[in-house]
């Protein structure tokens, strides 16, 4: 019964890094570019959500709804305005570019929003539920329901959707894509505002766990496993990576006795050393195989 | 303009290029000899830092700037150096003996952390340093017969040659050695075959291949390499701090030695210093920031994560050769003057590379 509870505890904040994998997923299969500054994105999600609900007073679902188009539509011009220049530029400036406009970003919130711990209502808080014997809290339920939600919701606007197909189209090939006649450096903008707004979106979920403080960027580290994991370059792949990390993490922690001291802590980022050693490919991995050397 | 006619091959290789080179150098070195008679301690204190700072620099530029791979863990091997330095000195292990055996671990870690990893490319690479840049100051933090913990570990400060580290003269003069040691080492490593493989992976590893280059041993070599460079500027830097916590070798000094290179100017050991120099006055820039911005800004602390940021991502749009690459451009508009062409220089129209197979 213990260990259903563990897993359960684990899924949820497994989504969470799944959400903030699948963004980085999203980018790097359409750009081939690995967005370093993710975490931070989320973090301003979690702050903006921070401000709608918590200060000016909204009601939860639209200063959710509010959140999420404010952090894509940044996304869009993050994209369109800064990282579109330097396209074409060996992978290390892009490293370098993103991890520096994550430095701006948690600064520009430091700044702006202050160094404080914050907080704001949901319709969650402190609620749990109780299912022959498991206690499952309303917001770990919701972190979970939120993603199931919004997984479906991608995968038929992945499929069945005209700009869906056209962003497939565009990360499968880009010159081919062009030469159809699809607007690539829209759709290219466009992929970052959808990654943008599922980092919201797992910033607003995470909001009443971890409340809201600027080293919740640091979430963006541990989803470079799940995404790794996942096989870099597969969806399904990233939020299944995300669930097996949060599992780990759930297991390290209860065993940690068992184990050595601290392995919690780390446990996310020797899952990733040794899927990069032993399997680089990761789970799921479709075309974009990782070179061998 | 000058022109160098040359008439042997092994000019192509001299370490100075021209009789210019040797006279601004060697002016340079006998300044730096004489800056103790005009500054004050404090100065040297900062200017040794910089020292320090440029030899870590130079390790991440051969690994980075000359073979192309990304680490953003690098303070790793800053800590291991730092630790293994201040381990030794406590079990009373001379300075001169200790100083070869830091070099030779950080060597080994190197090789040992870089053998694993190195069949991954690009991304996958900056992300697996990454994680062994957090696992390693969790080691730091939990090892604690070897590390001290979060406790920390007092560096001894022994006698070497008569002198106490204590004496800032002498500890300036110490890493000035250390420094002009470590580039002339980098100089002859990058103008040997290995270098020059380092430069043919960073180019194109698949030429590089064909022309016979051992890719994994010699991406490996890289690394160890750096880490030694890195380790050494480790151990010199524990003297320096003179009390090891874990928290000093975190993600932010990583980033910082990336800064240092991305702002110095990638491939170029001139910019390891320029880096360096930049890096080390950047905490008394952003002190005078703090002063002229209006006080509701200047007294927050994310001022200074936001203008790292700003400084790395304007250096990476609109001055990608760094410091380096600006003096470059100032010394061809002087040599060429008045015929300089803005265009020399201009950025290449590019397109996305495919890692794709």
């Amino acid at each position: 019964m213990q260990l259903i509870q563990l897993l359960i505890d684990g899924i949820a904040s497994g989504c969470i890094y799944g959400l903030v994998a699948l963004g980085f997923v999203l980018i790097y299969k359409a750009t081939e570019t690995i967005n370093f500054a993710q975490g931070d994105i989320l973090m301003l999600g979690a702050f903006v959500a921070y401000s709608l609900i918590g200060i000016l007073g909204m009601d939860y679902l639209t200063g959710f709804a509010l959140t999420v188009l404010i952090i894509a539509v940044f996304g869009f011009f993050l994209d369109a305005v800064v990282v579109r220049q330097i396209i074409g530029q060996p992978a290390f400036a892009t490293v370098m570019l993103t991890i520096g406009l994550g430095f701006i970003f948690r600064g520009f919130a430091s700044i702006y929003w202050g160094t404080d711990i914050f907080s704001f209502s949901t319709p969650f808080s402190g609620k749990i539920t109780e299912f022959s014997g498991l206690i499952i809290s309303y917001v770990n339920l919701s972190i979970i329901v939120g993603t199931a939600v919004l997984m479906s919701a991608l995968y038929f606007f992945f499929t069945f959707s005209k700009i869906g197909v056209a962003m497939r189209a565009s990360s499968e090939n880009q010159l081919a894509a062009y030469y159809m006649g699809i607007p690539v450096k829209f759709i290219f903008s466009l992929i970052w505002s959808i990654s943008a707004g599922v980092a919201a979106v797992a910033g607003v979920l995470l909001a009443p766990i971890t409340l809201v403080d600027t080293s919740i960027s640091l979430i963006g580290l541990k989803a470079f496993a799940a995404a790794v994991l996942g096989g870099f370059g597969s969806i399904p792949g990233a939020i299944v990576g995300g669930i097996i990390i949060g599992i780990v993490e759930q297991l390290c922690g209860t065993y940690e006795n068992y184990l050595f001291e601290g392995v919690r802590e780390i446990s996310a980022y020797l899952v990733l050393i040794l899927t990069l050693i032993i399997y680089p490919r990761g789970l799921f991995s479709d075309k974009a195989e990782v070179k061998k050397v | 303009m000058r022109f160098i006619f040359k008439t042997k091959y092994s000019q192509d290789i001299n370490i100075a290029k021209h009789n210019g080179d040797r006279f601004w150098y060697s002016l340079l070195i006998l300044i730096m000899v004489a800056l103790p008679l005009v500054l004050d301690d404090f100065y040297l204190g900062e200017i040794s830092y910089i020292c320090i700072l440029s030899i870590a620099g130079i390790g991440l530029m051969i690994l980075s700037g000359y073979t192309g791979l990304a680490s953003l863990g690098h303070a790793a091997f800053l800590g291991v150096g730092a630790y293994t330095h201040a381990f030794l000195l406590t079990n009373e292990i001379p300075f001169y003996a200790s100083i070869p055996i830091v070099i030779i671990v950080s060597f080994l870690v190197g090789a040992a952390i870089g053998i694993p990893i190195l069949r991954l490319t690009g991304m996958y690479l900056a992300i697996a340093t990454l994680a062994l840049g957090f696992i390693a100051e969790h080691v730091f933090i939990k090892w604690e017969h070897f590390t001290g913990g979060n406790r920390g570990l007092p560096v001894p400060q022994p006698e070497f040659l008569g002198m106490s580290f204590y004496d800032s003269v002498f500890f300036y003069y110490v890493c000035l050695v250390f420094l002009i040691a470590a580039m002339f080492a980098a100089i002859n490593i990058l103008r040997s075959p290995t270098g020059r493989a380092f430069v043919a992976i960073r180019d194109s590893e698949i030429a590089a291949q064909s022309l016979g280059v051992n890719l994994g041993l010699y991406k490996a070599l890289s690394f160890a390499i750096s880490g030694a460079f890195t380790g050494l500027a480790g151990a010199l830097l524990a003297h320096y701090i003179g009390y090891l916590a874990p928290d000093i070798f975190n993600i932010f000094l990583s980033l910082t030695l990336l800064l240092l290179i991305v702002v110095g100017g990638m491939g170029s050991l001139h910019g390891t210093v320029f880096g360096a120099i930049f890096v080390g006055f950047l905490p008394q820039l952003i002190a005078i920031c703090r002063d002229y911005l209006p006080s509701s800004i200047g007294s927050q602390p994310g001022l200074e994560p936001m203008l790292f940021g700003l400084i790395l991502v304007f250096f990476i749009l609109y001055e990608p050769l760094g410091i380096y690459g600006r003096w470059m451009k100032i010394k061809l508009f002087f040599e060429l003057f008045p015929t300089y062409k803005r265009q020399t220089f201009k950025k290449q129209k590019v397109f996305t590379k495919s890692d794709r197979v």
